[in-house]
């Protein structure tokens, strides 16, 4: 029934385009996944569908609903199909704990984690270093607090806030790979290494996660195109 | 309704205050105000209560402190859950739009604006400025899809878009009157012109509308501020 149809646009190396389709894997919903291959120019469907940004992931919902953002996503796929396990804690307070630190990862984390990758110079990539450190620390206490005693952010199952994080897993993972380094660490952060594997074997999870090396791979990829870019602009 | 344990650390200029205000007055919440001095060294309860931004807003209720404005704005409409004063909409899709657009505003609109406050040189403000006038067409485009023909992005009654962006019309009109040109324009953003009117006109926005001219002095002391921090140390 197109009406009840979900689409949803991504590219494999994003992160961000991993959320909505864990969180419809939660809610056991099936979906038609688009791939869009972004190094090669932009579908007229994204174009259409995300005139604000243009960027992927869209989730389009039936013949007219486009959702963009993919925090939002996940919270209206929460909403729509309420029946179905929550991804959202139900109490107030802890709603608003699982967003500030949700939106914490994308404003302040993960920038800080692909600045390790393009940063100019040893201090630079030590003071980005050491933010990624430190919000790892943080995550640590909120990964004790949120948990309670259970296996996710979210308690006895995956959460909002383990989506928001886990889906950085594969990124993070290849930049201790290419600065032969643990961020994830057992004597600093013993908590989250076990959350990590628990997250990333779970059913909803584990086949949406991109393979490490092939992830690897494509930020060599990534970096070299950004210097390049770089340089160029030097020259100007 | 009255709650002895509802406080508001903030300060009269600033807009995501504003916006927790609003969003206390919609509900009837009677608040305790503690204000916060943008322009002297951050207090104890700001730093403790905020350790990792140390920004204002920060609410305090019941338990923990929450920050972020957005984030505090939909716990006001968890806890006080009137439905004549829902600030989200109820129907999902439409829930999504309201925080797209809101995101928008502090994610694309308000950076072009504060870059225009401190636009160091000429060529600076120009390109904020263009930015910041794409940015009203914009939101004129989604007024139109979102209010549905009524006065507000909220339709009959002010919701979280309008609380998002509406907060910001002190600081707009300040701004313009420093760049000689009238943000929000009858030209371009004829219906948002009509819409900051209803909205800073509405019973729960109006106490809290921050005098103009008070908000373009302490615009000059802020810009100052700012630019003295990005000053290179070196």
């Amino acid at each position: 029934m197109a009406t009840n149809e979900v689409k949803v646009l991504g590219s494999w190396p994003s992160p961000y385009a991993i959320r909505p389709r864990i969180a419809l894997n939660l809610k056991s919903l099936t979906y038609e996944y688009i791939e869009e291959k972004l190094w090669e120019g932009k579908s007229e469907l994204l174009l259409q569908s995300n005139p604000v940004y243009k960027k992927i992931p869209v989730l389009i919902h039936g013949d007219n609903k486009p959702i963009c953002e993919s925090l939002i996503i996940v919270q209206y796929i929460d909403e729509a199909w309420s029946s179905g396990p929550s991804i959202l804690p139900s109490d107030p307070c802890e709603r608003a704990v699982a967003r500030f630190w949700a939106a914490y990862l994308d404003d302040k984390w993960f920038p800080a984690v692909k600045s390790i990758g393009v940063a100019k110079g040893e201090e630079a990539k030590k003071a980005a270093i050491a933010q990624v450190e430190e919000g790892l620390a943080l995550m640590e206490e909120a990964y004790d607090k949120c948990s309670k005693g259970k296996g996710y952010f979210g308690g006895d199952e995956v959460g909002y806030l383990d989506i928001a994080f886990g889906s950085f897993l594969g990124w993070l993972r290849v930049t201790e790979k290419f600065n032969a380094m643990k961020l994830l660490d057992e004597g600093k952060t013993p908590g989250l290494v076990k959350w990590a594997d628990r997250f990333c074997s779970h059913a909803a999870v584990k086949d949406v996660m991109p393979d490490t090396d092939k992830l690897a791979e494509f930020g060599k990829f990534v970096i070299a195109k950004i210097r390049a870019a770089g340089a160029a602009a030097e020259m100007h | 309704m009255a709650e002895s344990n509802v406080k508001v650390l903030g300060t009269w200029a600033s807009p995501f205050v504003m916006r927790v205000k609003i969003a206390l007055h919609l509900k009837s919440v009677l608040y305790e105000d503690v204000e916060e001095d943008l322009l002297a060294p951050k207090s104890e309860l700001l730093l403790k209560s905020n350790p990792v931004y140390k920004k204002i807003p920060v609410f305090f209720h019941a338990h923990s402190p929450i920050c972020e404005s957005l984030i505090i704005l939909q716990y006001i409409d968890e806890v006080w859950t009137t439905s004549a004063s829902s600030i989200l909409p109820s129907d999902p899709y439409e829930r999504s739009q309201s925080r797209f657009w809101a995101a928008y505003v502090d994610d694309k609109f308000f950076p072009a604006l504060r870059r225009l406050l401190i636009g160091a040189t000429e060529e600076d403000k120009k390109a904020a400025l263009a930015e910041v006038v794409e940015g009203t067409v914009v939101l004129e485009g989604a007024f139109g899809e979102l209010s549905k023909g009524k006065a507000f992005f909220g339709g009959d009654n002010i919701g979280f878009v309008d609380i998002a962006l509406g907060s910001l019309l002190g600081w707009i009109e300040v701004i313009g009157k420093q760049c000689e040109t009238k943000l929000v324009s009858e030209a371009k953003t004829p219906r948002l012109v009509q819409w900051a009117d209803c909205f800073s006109a509405h019973e729960a926005v109006k106490d809290v509308l921050p005098d103009v001219d008070k908000l373009a002095d302490f615009g000059l002391k802020l810009r100052a501020k700012i630019l003295k921090g990005l000053a290179p140390t070196n």
